[in-house]
């Protein structure tokens, strides 16, 4: 059996924070503290949690935007935390990116012609001059943009439209798995449902796997295959879709997807109202991390970190309750 | 107005029509283009035409009815303002007219070169210490203890050891500026660095040196731009300083500075000795400081509060 | 009689690239007590028509006409100084982004005293006390501290809360809630959701709540207007607007978002898509401003502009061909 394309392994990223303004360098944010899991090709794994989980850090941590602190990130068997450069330049073809902010994640003064084209030549993929121009003439088409807007700037271009360049870039690499970090979350509810039928459509096209961050758990129910929902640096429930929207197993999970209002008025919900805020990833809180939030929480839960454990076929808790907790039904 | 249209041509019956409302605000016609531009931003046109002139002064100065500068003229000495000599004539005999207006050279010449030399070493130590984080702690430890120095007097110090000549005095005040043009341009690249499209062009597998050259080194452009008019004025203002106190250009050169140390013995009886060069020195830098100014705000509005 | 009446609302801007039409020929009303929420995407006039209300638009470069009637007076012919008076006490407002919109160098006790004393003319003890039973009651817990801490020491969740205290401190008749919960988590904004609902029963003030999510207005508004372009394209009750919307431009938006729960219905697997971008508010519209986008658009449409006609029971919609009378959903 082939591996799986993406393994992310105990995969840990502290930030160093300096205590105060001459303070020594000791104290630690602990932004992602241990995360594995496995992205099969063509398939799409989402990542939700609130602000500050880690999700983001994540997706750049497999990017090698920075290097890690610890644990693994196997792309096809290939580890790309520990790459060589040389090496690292042919795994970063199959890896792209997609980012949320439409309008900082184009260069301004780069012409749409030279931003496809930079993936495009920087991986020697165009045999010549007209191949490159076919190529990126192709990929307008493909984001369904006009192939006359190539010579034209950023700023001359609606939010929807921009994002539909990002994808064009991400594309122009050929990549077989797609980052796309809140890819969708800055755009208006018009556009998003085009862009969320374009990646849909992108990803039946060309078999791309995704790993798609987001807040927006009525849209990661419409993309995803499968969710990990994080909490404070730790995955705390992994499950295909059906799983998580039908039956979460979290007490966190069902907060989470009790708290999303519904556009239905009158519906009858009852969300679960969590206690204070999300503690810092400084200092996070010990034995499970969410205890000081949960309403199920007891004495095992403040001193002994629960791991993650099969519950189903492929459904993974980190929780102690023996029972999913019966407080919320979706 | 639905009248009008009903007239033309029958509307279906039954239909409703939103009500018209009136233009609230009447349109001004946009000059796009250079005069658009300038209409747009009455500094920059003020300041640049201001320091055009003065440009053209210098370069056209032999031929701007001026006699030679250095020539001495015992007779005519401390000669007030007149028909002959426009600005009179120094304690030397020497027509003031003519050495402002060869004096601009000087002036400009300097600004200019320093302006230019010192933001093209600032970017580069800027940029350096913006991408090697080894290097960036050494850069601006060096840079701080140069900036703990008032740059008139690190001028002086490299003055001392060198020989008086136009081209010592834009070296000293290069040096003297570097620090401030190296920390704008290391926190601009700081800040560049964390935009997502320079993210997004690392996972396209764009090499360092090519992010640094298409995604950090264009979008810099403005700020440096900008810091360049303020240096020029600033490295006008020293050079007179240093001129006026003896450590900069020879004597045998005519500069604004010069002009004004030689009539300071006489400023009580021959204001006009110190008058000229000090007007025509003020001028210039306001022109200078305009441009900027009005550049800062047409380049990047939200720049405006951050420098 | 109506707590405020808003008649032709036009605010435009003068930009250089032409006239921004950002509100054109808005009217609407709210009760008192009544919660009515405003929807739209960016650029649709929402914040706008809010800012209009309040009078902080700079003018120039923007100039507002139409009527604005709160509690029977004109606020577009009110004296500053009377519409000063207004702001913050009568009508008072809560923004998206709770840092900026709070002062970082006093602390949230003086905030809310400043406000109160100000407006209502309390004594320093007064407005102490008042603060701290404000704070109380948008459930801040142990307020007495509170009160002397600096907005950097609150949570974003937290400082939301004291953002509504000082919103509700001198018991306004209205407030106008611009998107105050778009920038908070899911959990914290289920909090603050609770919270508004909660603060509607027992203050009793009318609320403007502006917003682009949907889930929000389904949750706490009575009433809804729809705003596109700059225009009001459809208004009802909440109920009603989501079992039957008759403008395309509603039934696109409700369509375009996918329900939590829908795929375990089995439910279609494409979002529907509204095609087409929002027009050019710089450019003068002649007929529907939706008929780029819409896909029931004729010559008709083109050329005359729809006016607000009423569809069904309380339900009004800028359509040519919007249906009338009972729909079933």
């Amino acid at each position: 059996m082939s591996p799986p394309l993406l393994q992310v392994n105990d995969l840990k990223k502290h930030f160093p924070v300096r205590a105060g303004l001459f303070g020594p360098r000791s104290e630690r944010v602990y932004a992602v503290d241990g995360v594995s899991f496995e992205i099969e090709r063509g398939e799409t794994l989402s990542l939700v949690g609130e602000s500050g989980c880690g999700k983001s850090t994540v997706g750049r941590a497999i990017l090698r935007l920075f290097d890690v602190t610890a644990g693994q990130v196997i792309l096809d068997g290939q580890r790309i935390d520990d790459a060589s450069p040389s090496a690292l330049r042919q795994m970063r073809r199959r890896v792209q990116v997609v980012f949320q902010d439409p309008f900082s994640s184009l260069n301004p003064r780069m012409r749409v012609r030279d931003i496809l084209a930079e993936p495009i030549r920087n991986f020697g993929l165009a045999k010549s001059a007209a191949d490159l121009d076919a190529r990126v003439a192709s990929l307008m088409d493909t984001v369904r943009l006009p192939r006359e807007a190539l010579n034209r700037r950023p700023h001359e271009f609606s939010g929807g439209q921009r994002q539909r360049i990002g994808i064009a870039r991400a594309l122009a690499a050929e990549p077989e798995l797609i980052v796309c970090d809140e890819a969708v979350s800055a755009l208006d509810v018009s556009v998003k449902a085009q862009i969320v039928n374009l990646l849909q459509d992108l990803q039946r096209e060309f078999g791309l796997a995704l790993l798609f961050i987001s807040h927006d758990l009525a849209i990661v129910e419409h993309m995803t295959h499968r969710v990990a929902v994080m909490y404070l640096g730790k995955i705390v429930e992994l499950a295909p879709k059906q799983e998580i929207f039908a039956a979460p197993s979290h007490p966190y999970t069902q907060a989470l997807l009790s708290a999303v209002p519904l556009p239905e008025p009158g519906a009858a919900r009852s969300p679960i109202i969590l206690r204070g805020d999300v503690p810092s990833p400084i200092n996070p809180p010990s034995g499970c991390r969410f205890h000081t939030r949960c309403p199920f929480a007891f004495d095992r839960c403040r001193i002994e970190e629960p791991q993650l454990r099969a519950t189903g076929s492929d459904q993974w808790v980190a929780c102690h309750l023996d029972e999913p907790p019966q407080g919320w039904r979706p | 107005m639905t009248d009008t249209i009903a007239t033309t041509q029958p509307l279906p019956a039954g239909l409703v029509i939103a009500p018209q409302l009136p233009e609230l605000l009447q349109p001004v016609r946009i000059r796009r283009g250079i005069i658009g531009f300038l209409r747009g931003h009455p500094t920059v046109a003020i300041g640049g035409a201001l320091l055009i002139v003065l440009i053209l002064i210098g370069i056209f100065a032999p031929y701007l009815g001026t006699v030679d500068p250095t020539a001495l003229a015992p007779a005519k000495r401390t000669r007030a303002p007149s028909a002959d000599f426009w600005f009179g004539t120094d304690v030397l005999g020497r027509d003031i007219y003519s050495r402002v207006l060869y004096g601009a050279r000087v002036s400009l010449t300097v600004g200019l070169s320093v302006a230019i030399f010192a933001s093209a070493a600032g970017l580069a130590i800027g940029v350096v210490s913006g991408f090697v984080r080894w290097a960036d702690g050494i850069l601006m430890r060096f840079m701080d203890g140069l900036m703990a120095i008032p740059p008139i007097l690190l001028a002086i110090a490299l003055m001392a050891l060198t020989r008086g000549s136009v081209g010592n005095v834009i070296l000293a005040i290069t040096i003297a500026e570097i620090p401030r043009v190296s920390r704008l341009v290391r926190s601009v690249v700081l800040s560049l660095r964390e935009q997502p499209y320079v993210d997004a062009a690392v996972a396209c597998g764009t090499r360092t040196p090519m992010i640094i050259l298409r995604h950090i080194l264009p979008n810099t452009l403005a700020p440096m731009l900008v810091q360049a008019t303020y240096i020029c004025a600033s490295a006008m203002i020293t050079e007179a300083i240093l001129s006026f106190i003896g450590a900069g250009t020879p004597p045998t050169v005519p500069s604004w500075g010069n002009i004004m140390a030689e009539g300071r013995a006489l400023w009580q009886v021959k204001p006009y000795i110190v008058f000229f060069p000090a007007a025509f020195l003020s001028v210039t830098v306001l022109a200078v400081n305009l441009l900027g100014d009005g550049l800062r705000d047409a380049l990047d509005p939200r720049m405006a509060k951050r420098l | 009689m109506a707590l405020l009446e808003v008649e032709n609302l036009q605010t435009h801007f003068r930009t250089p690239g032409g006239i921004n039409r950002a509100v054109d020929g808005v009217s609407f009303h709210v009760n008192e007590g009544e919660t009515l929420a405003i929807v739209g995407e960016s650029g649709c006039g929402k914040s706008v028509t809010s800012m209009s209300l309040m009078r902080l638009i700079p003018e120039p470069p923007g100039r507002i006409a139409g009527a604005i009637r709160f509690a029977g007076r004109d606020l577009l012919q009110l004296p500053d100084r009377e519409m000063r008076a207004i702001r913050g006490n009568d009508i008072s407002m809560i923004f998206q982004e709770p840092m900026t919109s709070l002062n970082p160098v006093l602390t949230v006790g003086r905030q809310i005293r400043e406000t109160l004393m100000m407006h209502q003319g309390l004594d320093k003890q007064a407005a102490e006390v008042r603060a701290i039973e404000m704070l109380t009651l948008v459930g801040i817990p142990e307020p007495k501290r509170r009160v002397r801490e600096y907005p950097h020491q609150l949570s974003g969740g937290m400082r939301q809360r004291v953002m509504i205290a000082i919103a509700l401190a001198c018991n306004p008749k209205l407030l106008i809630a611009d998107e105050p919960t778009t920038a908070l988590d899911v959990t914290i904004q289920a909090q603050i959701l609770k919270l508004m609902l909660d603060l509607k029963r027992r203050v009793g003030a009318a609320i403007i709540l502006i917003t682009h999510d949907l889930g929000v207005v389904a949750e706490i508004a009575e009433r809804v207007m729809v705003m596109y372009a700059g225009r009001k394209v459809e208004e009802a009750s909440v109920a009603e607007l989501f079992r039957a919307p008759r403008h395309p431009y509603t039934q696109g938006l409700l369509g375009a978002v996918p329900r939590l729960g829908s795929s375990l219905s089995g439910a279609s697997k494409r979002l529907a898509e509204i095609p087409g971008q929002v027009p050019d508010l710089r450019k003068p519209i002649t007929g529907c401003v939706f008929a780029g986008r819409c896909p029931l658009v004729t010559d008709l449409c083109r050329q005359y502009a729809p006016g607000l006609e009423e569809k069904g029971p309380r339900h009004i919609a800028a359509c040519h061909y919007a249906a009338k009378g009972a729909v079933a959903a």
